[in-house]
């Protein structure tokens, strides 16, 4: 039994992956979360505001790297983020006003307002289309590992080696950066305390003077910050591709419902549950299990599903989640 | 619903027109050449045969939105899986692949439901410890399924996997197919409506996107089913061949007498027979629709989507007539689905594409008149026509619009993407018409 290298092979092929990929998914179901605190819907058209703003990011990115601007060892998209989150914030501030803002003032069905969303995703995704076409785009630089396999195993001397790549340790920085930002803002300031006022009762609120419309503007802009960051870093750690920012549409609003629907920290817990039962559930446990018991010879990978079917993770985790606890694990909105 | 649906005299004549103008559109299609219409009458009917499957669909998704207000984000899913009906019914069946896993993929599945069947009635008739004894039910049930499943599996794929590798079909009628497909559907339907329905309206969305991801996925990756992304060809047809209409001189003759050449002729022949097929089905489910509504059950069902809430006061079950109705617009939308895959003759998953098969549906119900099974039809004709000859029309006003930009980077970049504009133009049409026109071309009465 080999606990050290069972537990590396654990740590580079489970852990890790699934640490990034959960604070990506944290990032993306703040978002929608905020929006259905605030907003009351579910907004479909939340993964393609990622891809748009990653697009722009990656635009800008490309300007950067002409220009022969780089970050070091860090990936210059993060220069080019700043503007890939204005430009985002623009575009979704202009379909507030140009389709939500209807719906909100004639206080229509919440499902309408899902289906004006589904409009903006068709908007969106034909903007990401004409930015940067279809295509896979690859945009990192700089240094590709913090870690790499052989320094790993010359270091330790062990048999099995752990990468740990720049984005992915970016990725969780930055996740923490941002949900320690966000956290600060809705608990200290007034325009923080005014939008967890409104989403919590939005009749008091309105009484006690808050301006419904910029707690709206405000939410936006913050979603479109985390759609953008949390777009960037997907993009950054695997590739740009805009349907695959349409497909993580299931995880997130897996993650969102899983945390309790329009509440943040929720989202954040629901990011990771989802993206660890995912990593863990579609890799082959053969490796580990190989370690762990040497003298064992099971017929197959250990895998209990196929990568090809990691969607039907968040599908299960949601289904199960509906059926037993509709609110959430941190008790969202009511049902 | 919103209060957007309430009923208000419309002008009789609004319906009988816009048909009117469509059949004109189809009509220029087949008869005018030149810079907007192909001027083929075998395109011309390509175009409506695919619309009418369109507009089963839109049926589908019309008894889920318009009689009770579901939203349904998974259409796709349910077309797919109305696909594999022609596949396991009507393609001849492959030598040695029912010997060599069969029975065992069968048994296989047949645990896998039982297990959760067991798992729920454990959960319903135990007290305590029903947690652990549903987990251990799962996970032993699990085990056993993957046990009878995977070999079954390795021994169909291996059988000749060049041209099957796939169970194969039983060679029934293929027609039979349509309404397997439905069932097929149905089911589906039933398993994720009796979760989702009776929770907030967002949540049936949410599930339904997940569902139609899954049945794609399923569709892509399990070879023994359907041959995954290898496809299926040569699925049999309710209508004669092109080439055996070819080769038959009285077919000759009459085409000559109509002065097209065979050629034609055939592809134009076997098209009407498509044609005749599908209107009968259409037609079929709108008398069905129409009766339905009608009735004491489709006041009930309107009167649920109105106001839940009095409906309920008035001992109306409305989870169970949700499930209902959401069962019955997936059976619809499977029923097209299998009628899709006839028609093409080929299963092919990568081709189950969301944006094309689940929200141009929608934007084809909003824009028609949600809630009129009329206004469904005809916007589901007329936007698959303007989604096809945007392919055209595109690049063509792109052309006309960059005509003073100069040569360069720019001008290709734009020109390139003229392709990409048909999505920024359903996008604006489904807001446009969901705002300014919530009630559709053709309104409810």
């Amino acid at each position: 039994m080999d606990i050290l290298n069972a537990l590396v092979a654990f740590l580079n092929f489970v852990f890790i992956p699934a640490a990034a990929y959960g604070a990506q998914l944290a990032l993306g179901a703040l978002g929608v979360t905020l929006i259905y605190g605030i907003l009351r819907f579910s907004n479909f058209a939340h993964g393609d505001t990622m891809a748009f703003g990653t697009a722009v990011t990656i635009l800008v990115t490309w300007a950067l790297q002409a220009a022969g601007i780089s970050l070091g060892p860090l990936p210059t998209a993060l220069l080019a983020l700043p503007l890939g989150i204005a430009g985002t914030a623009a575009l979704v501030l202009l379909t507030d006003r140009a389709v939500y803002r209807f719906y909100r003032v004639q206080k229509a069905a919440p499902i309408i307002l899902v289906m004006a969303s589904v409009g903006v995703m068709f908007l969106m995704n034909g903007l990401t289309r004409l930015l940067i076409g279809v295509d896979e785009q690859r945009f990192a630089d700089g240094a590709r590992f913090v870690i790499n396999v052989r320094d790993f195993r010359e270091m330790t001397g062990l048999q099995e080696g752990l990468a740990l790549k720049t984005t992915q340790a970016l990725t969780v920085i930055v996740a923490v950066i941002v949900v320690w930002a966000l956290f600060w803002f809705l608990n200290r300031t007034k325009s923080g305390k005014a939008m967890r006022a409104y989403s919590d009762n939005e009749d008091l609120a309105l009484l006690s003077g808050i301006d419904p419309e910029k707690v709206v503007r405000l939410t936006w802009i913050i979603a479109a910050g985390l759609a953008t960051i949390a777009g960037v870093l997907y993009g950054l750690d695997k590739a740009f591709k805009p349907f695959n920012y349409f497909q993580i549409l299931l995880p997130i609003f897996a993650a969102a419902i899983v945390g309790g629907l329009g509440n943040p920290l929720g989202a954040i817990a629901g990011g990771f549950v989802v993206a660890f039962s995912e990593v863990a559930i579609t890799y082959p446990w053969l490796k580990v299990a190989g370690y762990l018991f040497p003298g064992w010879e099971p017929g197959g990978l250990l895998q209990l599903l196929g990568t090809e079917y990691k969607f039907a993770v968040s599908f299960v985790i949601l289904i199960v989640v509906l059926l037993f606890k509709p609110t959430g694990l941190f008790r969202g909105k009511s049902v | 619903m919103s209060s957007n649906r309430q009923a208000a005299t419309t002008n009789p004549w609004r319906a009988p027109i816009l048909f009117a103008i469509l059949a004109a559109l189809f009509v220029m299609e087949g008869t005018m050449r030149n810079a907007m219409f192909s001027g083929s009458w075998n395109t011309a009917l390509g175009i409506l045969n695919m619309g009418l499957i369109s507009a089963i669909t839109a049926l589908g998704v019309n008894m889920q939105w318009g009689y009770a207000g579901l939203f349904n984000v998974g259409v796709v899913g349910f077309l797919a899986l109305g696909g594999v009906a022609p596949v396991l019914i009507a393609t001849q069946p492959v030598e040695g692949a029912w010997n060599a896993g069969g029975p065992r993929v069968l048994i296989a599945l047949a645990v896998g439901l039982g297990t959760l069947a067991l798992a729920v009635q454990a959960w319903k008739r135990l007290r305590a410890g029903r947690g652990l004894a549903v987990l251990v039910i799962l996970i032993a049930g699990f085990v056993i399924y993957r046990w009878l499943f995977d070999p079954a599996v390795s021994a169909i794929e291996a059988n000749n996997p060049a041209r099957h590798g796939n169970i194969g079909g039983l060679g029934l009628p293929i027609l039979l197919s349509w309404a397997v497909g439905g069932a097929f559907a149905a089911a589906a339907a039933w398993a994720v409506g009796k979760v989702a329905l009776g929770l907030r309206s967002d949540y049936l969305a949410i599930a339904t996107l997940g569902i139609g991801e899954i049945i794609v996925a399923v569709l892509k990756n399990e070879d023994w089913l359907a041959r995954g992304v290898k496809n299926v060809t040569s699925i049999p047809r309710p209508v004669p061949y092109e080439i055996e209409l070819q080769g038959n001189p009285e077919f000759v003759s009459f085409a000559q007498r109509w002065g097209f050449g065979a050629a034609e002729a055939s592809g134009i022949w076997v098209k009407l027979c498509y044609m005749s097929l599908f209107l009968v089905v259409l037609l079929a489910i709108i008398l069905l629709a129409e009766l339905a509504l009608k009735s004491p059950w489709g006041r009930m069902m309107r009167a649920i989507r109105d106001n839940e809430t009095a409906a309920e006061a008035m001992g109306k079950d409305v989870t169970a007539r949700h499930l209902q109705v959401f069962i019955l617009g997936s059976a619809v939308i499977g029923i097209a689905g299998a009628m899709m895959i006839t028609q093409d003759g080929l299963m092919a998953p990568v081709g189950y594409n969301p944006l094309r098969y689940t929200f141009l549906i929608w934007v084809m119900v909003i824009v028609g008149g949600s809630g009129n099974n009329w206004g469904a039809v005809l916007g589901a004709v007329l936007i698959w026509f303007l989604w096809i000859k945007a392919e055209v029309w595109g690049p063509a006003l792109i052309g006309v619009l960059t005509a003073p930009l100069p040569e360069g980077g720019l001008k290709d970049h734009l020109l390139d993407s003229a392709a990409h504009m048909r999505f920024i133009a359903m996008g604006l049409v489904l807001l446009l018409v969901l705002r300014f026109a919530p009630r559709g071309l053709v309104p409810e009465k």
